[in-house]
This record gives C-alpha cells, sequence and structure tokens, in this order.
C-alpha cells in the first residue's frame, strides 16, 4: 500500500504568502503537492465556512496562510483571520479535528524558503496523524 | 445600591397585585406601554403590548412558559425607535439576548426600562398547555419551584432551564423577586437609577430586601451550574468525533427552526437559504459517487457547524432551539458547549455587560499568539 498522501487545503493571501508561494517556486524550491493552493485576497476573507466545508469534504488539514501582523496590504484583515482560526480552533476540537489540522501561519512576500518549511513540516505532521476522520477515501484505501 | 419594596399575595392576588403595579407606572407616566406575558383569551400565555391601564388585567409574567425568546420581540420595537417609553418583563436569557443584540445594532435600550424576573424555568410549551388544563397556576408553581419542586404530571421544565446559572437577571432596572422571598411574597427590586424612578412615580415606597436572597440565589445557580457541567460532560463524551455529530443530526429536516428561534442568529438573509445552496443535481450525483451515499437534504452538520461559527460567543443558553425542534433533536448541548469553549477563549461571557466588545468585532495585533506560534 502506498503512503498516505494528506490534502492539504491551503487559503493563501495574494500579498504575502501566495507571493511567496511564487517566490519558492521561482527560487526552484520544491514543496510538497500535498498544499492544493487557493488564492484569496486576503486573509482575512477566509469565512469560516470555507474551512469547515474543506474538512467535512474530506480535507485532512487546512492551512491558512496570510501576512505578518502589521503588514496586511488591507491593515488589519489577518488580525480578524486569527481570531476566526481561534474560534474555530474551540470548536473543531470537539469533534476530533483538533489545532494540528487547522494552521494559520504569516508568511511573507520574500519568505519563500518559509514557505517551503511551513509546507514540508505540515505536510509531515498530516502523516503522523494519519487520515482526517472525515477522509472517506483515505479510509477505504486503507 | 439597590432598594427593595415588599409585595405580600393572598392565594390567587399575585397577579392582580403585578397588574397593580403596572397599571400605577402607566397612570402615572412612569412609562407610555407595558411588555409582558399576559394570559390569551382561550389559551397559552403570550408576550403582549399593553399602552392602557385597563388591559392589563390578564397578567401572568410568572406562568411556566416562553413561547419565544423575548429578546427578538423587544429589537422588533426597538431597532426603529418608537420614541414610546416600555417596560418589559423578561427573563434572564432573554435579557441576556437582548444585550448581545443591542452590541449587534438590532436592538436599543433607550427607551426600554427592563424588568427581569427571577427565572424558575419553562416548560415546553406543549407541556405548558397541558400545565393550564389541569388547572396548574403560575402561584402553585412558585410555590413547588421554591420548593426545589418544578415537575407536573409528567413533564418538567425544559432541559435549558435545569442547567441555567442564571436564575437572576442581569443588567435590568428592576427585579422582581421570588428566590429567597418565601411563600406568598414578592419583592420589587430597583437595581438602577431609573428603575428607583419608575418604581417612586408608581407610588412605591422602599423598605428593607429580603433577607437571604443573595445566598439563596448563589445555592440555586451553584446547582444549576452544576447540573449544566455533568451535561456538557456527558455530550462531549458522546460526541468526540464527527460521525457522532451526524448521529445526534441525523434526524435533521433542515427546515431551520433552531436559527428562526434562536435570539442571537443574527443575519437578516441566512447564507443556508441563498443561491449558494441551492446546488445543481448533477452535483448531488457526484456527491453520491464520491462519498458513496449522500443523505438529503444535504449540509445539514455544515449548517449546525457553521451556526456555531455565528452564535457561540453570543449563545445565552436559553434552549429555544431545542425546544423548535419539529424531530425532538436536542441541539441547545451541540451550542452551549461551543459556546462555553469559545466565550472562555475569548474572556466574553454573552450577556455580562452592553459595555463589552463582541469577540469577533475587535482584534489586536498582540494577542493569540498560540494561534500561529510564530514570533518575529
Amino acid at each position: 500500500m502506498s503512503e498516505f498522501e494528506p490534502k492539504i487545503v491551503s487559503f493563501f493571501c495574494n500579498w504575502c504568502t501566495f507571493t511567496a508561494a511564487d517566490l519558492a517556486g521561482t527560487s526552484r524550491l520544491s514543496y510538497p503537492p500535498n498544499i492544493k493552493i487557493i488564492r484569496v485576497m486576503c486573509s482575512g476573507m477566509v469565512d469560516p465556512k470555507y474551512v469547515l466545508k474543506a474538512f467535512l469534504n474530506g480535507a485532512d488539514g487546512v492551512l491558512i496562510g496570510g501576512c505578518w501582523p502589521g503588514d496586511c496590504h488591507y491593515i488589519n484583515g489577518n488580525l480578524k483571520a486569527r481570531r476566526r482560526v481561534a474560534l474555530l480552533t474551540e470548536l473543531l476540537s470537539q469533534y476530533g479535528i483538533g489545532p494540528d489540522r487547522l494552521w494559520l501561519r504569516w508568511i511573507a512576500a520574500s519568505e519563500g524558503t518559509m514557505l517551503k518549511e511551513v509546507a514540508d513540516e505540515m505536510t509531515a505532521k498530516l502523516k503522523e496523524l494519519g487520515p482526517s476522520p472525515l477522509n472517506k477515501t483515505a479510509a477505504k484505501v486503507a | 445600591m439597590s432598594k427593595f419594596t415588599k409585595i405580600a399575595f393572598n392565594k390567587g392576588e399575585l397577579n392582580t397585585q403585578l397588574s397593580q403595579l403596572f397599571s400605577d407606572m402607566l397612570e402615572n407616566n412612569a412609562v407610555d406601554a407595558v411588555l409582558a406575558p399576559m394570559a390569551q383569551p382561550k389559551k397559552g400565555v403570550m408576550q403582549t403590548l399593553v399602552t392602557s391601564k385597563e388591559n392589563l388585567a390578564s397578567m401572568d409574567p410568572f406562568a411556566p412558559v416562553m413561547p419565544v425568546n423575548s429578546a427578538k420581540l423587544v429589537s422588533s420595537l426597538t431597532s426603529t425607535p418608537s420614541g414610546k417609553r416600555i417596560a418589559m418583563v423578561l427573563r434572564s436569557c432573554e435579557v441576556r439576548a437582548l444585550v448581545e443584540l443591542v452590541k449587534l445594532k438590532q436592538a436599543n435600550l433607550e427607551d426600554t426600562l427592563l424588568i427581569g424576573m427571577d427565572c424558575h424555568g419553562r416548560y415546553e410549551n406543549t407541556d405548558f398547555l397541558k400545565f393550564q388544563t389541569k388547572e396548574g397556576t403560575s402561584e402553585g408553581f412558585l410555590e413547588g419551584a421554591l420548593n426545589g419542586k418544578t415537575e407536573s404530571d409528567g413533564f418538567d421544565v425544559a432541559g435549558a432551564c435545569k442547567i441555567c446559572e442564571y436564575p437572576e437577571a442581569p443588567n435590568v432596572d428592576i427585579r422582581l423577586c421570588t428566590i429567597g422571598s418565601g411563600n406568598g411574597t414578592l419583592y420589587l427590586e430597583a437595581v438602577t437609577e431609573k428603575g428607583e424612578e419608575a418604581l417612586t412615580k408608581a407610588g412605591t415606597k422602599f423598605a428593607d430586601g429580603p433577607g437571604g436572597r443573595a445566598d439563596a440565589v448563589k445555592k440555586l445557580a451553584a446547582a444549576r451550574a452544576e447540573a449544566r457541567d455533568a451535561v456538557f460532560a456527558s455530550y462531549r463524551e458522546e460526541t468526540g468525533d464527527f460521525n457522532a455529530l451526524d448521529d445526534k443530526l441525523s434526524a435533521c429536516i433542515n427546515c431551520y427552526n433552531c436559527r428562526v428561534a434562536c435570539p442571537v442568529c443574527y443575519c437578516k438573509e441566512c447564507v443556508f437559504v441563498t443561491d449558494t445552496f441551492r446546488h445543481k443535481g448533477e452535483q448531488f450525483i457526484n456527491w453520491a459517487n464520491s462519498k458513496g451515499t449522500l443523505k438529503m437534504p444535504t449540509d445539514t452538520s455544515f449548517y449546525h457547524l457553521t451556526r456555531i461559527t455565528h452564535i457561540a460567543a453570543f449563545c445565552v443558553g436559553c434552549g429555544q432551539c431545542t425546544s423548535a425542534c419539529p424531530n425532538d433533536i436536542d441541539v441547545m448541548p451541540i451550542f452551549r458547549t461551543s459556546a462555553e469553549k469559545v466565550q472562555a477563549r475569548f474572556e466574553y461571557l454573552a450577556g455580562r455587560s452592553v459595555d463589552e466588545p463582541q469577540p469577533l468585532s475587535v482584534f489586536d495585533s498582540d494577542e493569540l499568539m498560540e494561534v500561529t506560534g510564530q514570533v518575529k
């Protein structure tokens, strides 16, 4: 049986983290393809519903990437994202989706290396944790 | 500091005395209107808005029923102000939900005189009708409740009420105190200056309060908090994963009654009735293909989880969601357990204060550092 490959739905802000992913690419840094990127204008526009929907549809992890506090293109969207992630963590933990599966990380446009590191780290962590309890396809394979 | 006045009533006189009090308030221009639970002509007790003292006779605020959480009614009455001062008789959960609506700018306390009644719980609406048929009275219910017995023949107060740690209404101008008052006695407590002024206008003379009330309230609250913790613990035990949540919600028919009944479900239009959730036939087939089976109607857990993200910070635990469910799904613990965690995380308590900002309306750059765990 092939090794479990986690699916990580990633919401990256257009201005910082997505640009960092672009930089990682142009710098020829390879990061795991488990990260499925959805480009959003700001981490602050990631509605908690997007995260719920991703998990309910079997995502093994959700990674939200935004600008560092103080650097948000829209001044404070990232700070709103942080409060929402805190709320989601409280809610999801009760149902078996712990904070290990929902990550928020600040990755600036210049931090292509950090993007690679975070992607590596999260992929490794989820491989260790195994499939999300809601990931029906992984359960079938196993 | 609170001031009290004692109202002693003989059997069958509680409601007459209360009607008299509100009649005096209207007559002496302390308020222009009264919103209070009143007996309806045939059956039931509903919140009723009255502007003339002649129409107060059927007043029955201590009837053990709460057909809707009145915070929503107060929102209708005050979000575009009428300019009239309205006295409103509310339970603790109604006042606390109202506080949240005020902060959401969906209600306004400017012209209100909030009168909180000590709450011993409510029966489910259909149980209350049985209670009425069997000649149950509010006085009888109060007498039993003060001796720790709320159940009637075959039914008891709602599950939410048994675990409600707020028998006394906070943030009110006047309280109708029964806890620690003794049988056949009601105390009026003027909590704020506004309340004192209204009672003074109505001709009230203040005197000593009921000795031992504070302790009695504390004791009752503690007993209910203990019951709450037990309910929460067993809910958390039962539902450790999404499958267990799905099982709990398996009979859900997406009627959305729980959100209609919820006093703090604040969206003007619920996203679950918009086109976002009007899927194409092909989409359903694809889901059935990928998931193996597709329970319909779909998006049930998604709906309830989304509701948690919206209301967890504001949930006051009134239990109207459970009461509104046509399929007897006890949804209240789903919302209350998450609400407890979320409110603790943000050091917030729904209904505690009008001045405390709601958790998702403010943010700070130097907070919740543990979420990302990153330090620059």
